[in-house]
């Protein structure tokens, strides 16, 4: 899960690093009455979970109230890169010395931790790495250390940072560090971290995501959760504990296993490349395995429920699971579903008691269900049945 | 021969009292392994029977290890509990820890696999895999035994239903050993150790690799198969449609930017040489050209 700006800054407040006031507020009036308390001038930030807001216009100086209003009006509403601002943060102003950047992040690759440190910050990272490498300080982190203040000690040194800065943003760093370990992040990203008039190390912008498998330690993250950017269907989904993404096309993909569903959707894709419209993958839903009647119901629901969709893959591989338990779970979800049913269904069984599956799906005999033997033929089925709805 | 697990595999189950914990370890037992306990702390003493033998619990591993000169833990306790299963499996010195878990926070298996490294003596597979099977030896985890049986190709995914759709599609060629990697970001054996394995492996002709979306395994292997790799590989990569920056079921499967793409993969490996697939079925073909060709 990624945080929102303002969320983030408050899980470092937490941690002691040092981050400026801010409120965030949903109108221009809350904006208008934050930035009274906080005292001019302020700035005032588009919160959403992407980059690019200072080009896209969504981050503003206001040195008036008026200019609050006037700044808040705009942002609100905005759209950047896809997605709409409902809320912005209005922060305290800094006076800005330098800035630099840093992050701590998984790093899959070495499979440990990685700190990246710039005393060059402020810009796009990715820009830097490529353009400058040598300006940006790469560090393994040992997971079982963490980031120890011996070693923010060396980044700071190895980064070029100033002696005199040296000891305080090294102090920031660990605090940094502690964050990402305790709160189970696999991202913290701080662009930028600034040096203010006075010398002060401030943590001014903050990227943060959090490790959705370390949620059962943490009950707090219930809060951060915000839907309001999700798709609805996604929210339908995820209440039912359905492993389900959006996507924008028309065939509808249901399978059991994360890899299977993944080939599924290519294999569709391919299938539909020469079909009129081109029919193509409507979503990823992965049912796991031993799924019931039940989970292939809600499945199916929730897939029936996308307007785009105009016919279904069922894609099942019987490894644990027997494919007469399948077959049964797509007959008690066509009889539960009923009138709801409404587009036809492409049904691939292979594996585990494949035959006992099959017969069992030929005499339910339901005029939408079509039984196809192979995977390949299957989804170019689905793919000809969504081209001719379409 | 096969590689990390045969005939003579000593198996404990971290776990086995637990419901996932016992079905897997009756369908351990029916395929053929040699489950020598289990482990669930607080519970040593006690044992659990399957058929007509029983298999004693042990409070910790240590014990088991001393008691039966067990040389795998198989490990299907709860990710809130997963990071010190392991960590005990490591400190009794266990060489091979399948880890099956799913949902086993990133940040635990860092830290447990750094500590696995350290220890120079535990190799880690896993999280969040179905383990590995040398069908006729010896089977650790859950895929299931009867899809194929033992033969001469190795297998490696990230994918476990991928895993059981290959097997499936050459179960009339076998099996060396088929091994389940896991689909986390981070995982402690990787396509790279056992693409070594399989090329050291004596039993083993070809190679079937499988990957899908995030990170750069599969790029890795790539750059390995090119250098050390001399018998065939196959391979498939799954994750083409996936859009940019969504999971997509694996915690691991995610295109970050333009990093971690199927296509990226799949032009890494045939650029190694590797012929690869556009679905499972193809790619299973293109094995069973190799083994014909080979046979002739």
């Amino acid at each position: 899960m990624d945080l929102f700006e303002f969320q983030a800054r408050d899980l470092f407040d937490e941690y002691g690093v040092p981050v400026l006031r801010g409120s965030v507020a949903t109108t221009a009036e809350q904006a208008r009455s934050a930035a009274e308390r906080l005292g001019l001038p302020v700035v005032v930030k588009a919160q959403v979970k992407t980059g690019g807001r200072g080009k896209a216009g969504g981050v503003k100086l206001a040195r008036t109230l008026d200019e609050v209003t006037e700044h808040a009006e705009a942002i609100l509403g905005m759209d950047i890169n896809g997605h709409t601002v409902h809320q912005v943060m209005v922060a305290e102003g800094c006076d800005i010395a330098e800035e630099y950047y840093f992050s701590l992040l998984l790093d899959r690759t070495n499979r440990s931790y990685l700190a990246m440190c710039s005393v060059e910050g402020g810009v796009d990272i990715e820009t830097l790495a490529k353009e400058s490498p040598e300006k940006l300080v790469r560090n393994q982190i040992d997971p079982l250390v963490g980031l120890d203040r011996d070693t923010a000690d060396e980044i700071v040194a190895e980064a070029g940072f100033r002696p005199e800065d040296r000891n305080r943003v090294a102090r920031v760093l660990v605090q940094l560090g502690r964050v990402y370990r305790r709160e189970d992040c696999t991202l913290v990203e701080v662009n930028p971290l600034v040096k203010d008039a006075f010398g002060d190390i401030i943590a001014l912008d903050g990227k943060v995501t959090l490790d959705d498998n370390a949620a059962f330690r943490h009950p707090e993250w219930e809060l951060l959760v915000d839907d309001s950017s999700t798709d609805p269907l996604e929210v339908r989904a995820k209440s039912k504990d359905l492993n389900y993404v959006k996507l924008d096309g028309n065939v509808g993909v249901i399978g059991n296993g994360a890899g299977l569903v993944m080939s599924t959707l290519d294999v569709v894709a391919k299938a539909g490349e020469d079909l009129p419209g081109h029919p193509h993958p409507a979503n990823f839903l992965d049912i796991g395995g031993g799924a019931s009647a039940q989970v292939m119901a809600n499945g199916l629901e929730i897939i029936l429920a996308d307007e785009q969709v105009k016919s279904v893959f069922v894609n099942v591989f019987g490894g644990i699971t027997a494919c007469n338990e399948v077959a049964n779970g797509i007959v008690h979800a066509m009889r539960m579903l009923g009138d709801k049913a409404t587009k036809p269904l492409v049904v691939r069984l292979d594996g585990n008691a494949v035959e006992v599956g099959r017969a069992i799906l030929e005499e339910f005999d339901h005029p939408l269900v079509t039984v196809v033997d192979t995977m390949d033929a299957a989804a170019r089925k689905a793919a000809e049945l969504a081209a001719q709805e379409a | 021969m096969s590689i990390l697990l045969d005939s003579h595999s000593k198996i404990i189950v971290q776990g086995m009292t637990g419901s996932e914990g016992r079905k897997h370890t009756q369908r351990m037992i029916m395929s053929g392994s040699r489950i020598v306990g289990g482990v669930t702390p607080g519970k040593g003493g006690q044992s659990v029977r399957f058929e007509e033998d029983p298999v004693p619990v042990f409070g910790s591993v240590m014990e088991a290890v001393e008691e039966t000169g067990a040389d795998v833990s198989v490990i299907f306790v709860p990710a809130p509990y997963t990071r010190a299963a392991v960590m005990e499996s490591i400190k009794a010195q266990m060489p091979l820890v399948v880890c099956i878990t799913e949902g086993v926070p990133v940040g635990d298996t860092a830290h447990f696999f750094s500590a696995a490294q350290e220890s120079g003596t535990t190799r880690l597979i896993g999280p969040n895999c179905p383990g590995l099977i040398s069908p006729g030896k010896s089977n650790a985890g859950i895929i299931p035994a009867n899809i194929s049986g033992p033969g001469r190709i190795g297998l490696v995914s990230k994918s476990g239903t991928l895993t059981y759709q290959m097997m499936y599609e050459l179960r009339d060629i076998g099996f060396s050993t088929a091994v389940g990697i896991g689909g986390d970001p981070i995982v402690g054996t990787t396509h790279i150790d056992c693409l070594k394995a399989f090329e050291d492996d004596p039993e083993t002709d070809a190679i079937v690799m499988i990957g899908e979306i995030g990170g750069d395994a599969e790029e890795r292997a790539a750059d390995f198969i090119r250098e050390n790799v001399s018998k065939p590989v196959v391979g498939y990569v799954a994750g083409f449609t996936a859009p940019e920056g969504r999971t997509m079921g694996h915690a691991g499967a995610i295109v970050s930017g333009s990093a971690g793409t199927a296509q990226a993969k799949k032009e890494a490996l045939e650029a190694a040489g590797v012929q690869v697939g556009r679905t499972p079925s193809e790619t299973a073909q293109l094995m069973r050209e190799i083994m014909t060709s080979l046979r002739n």
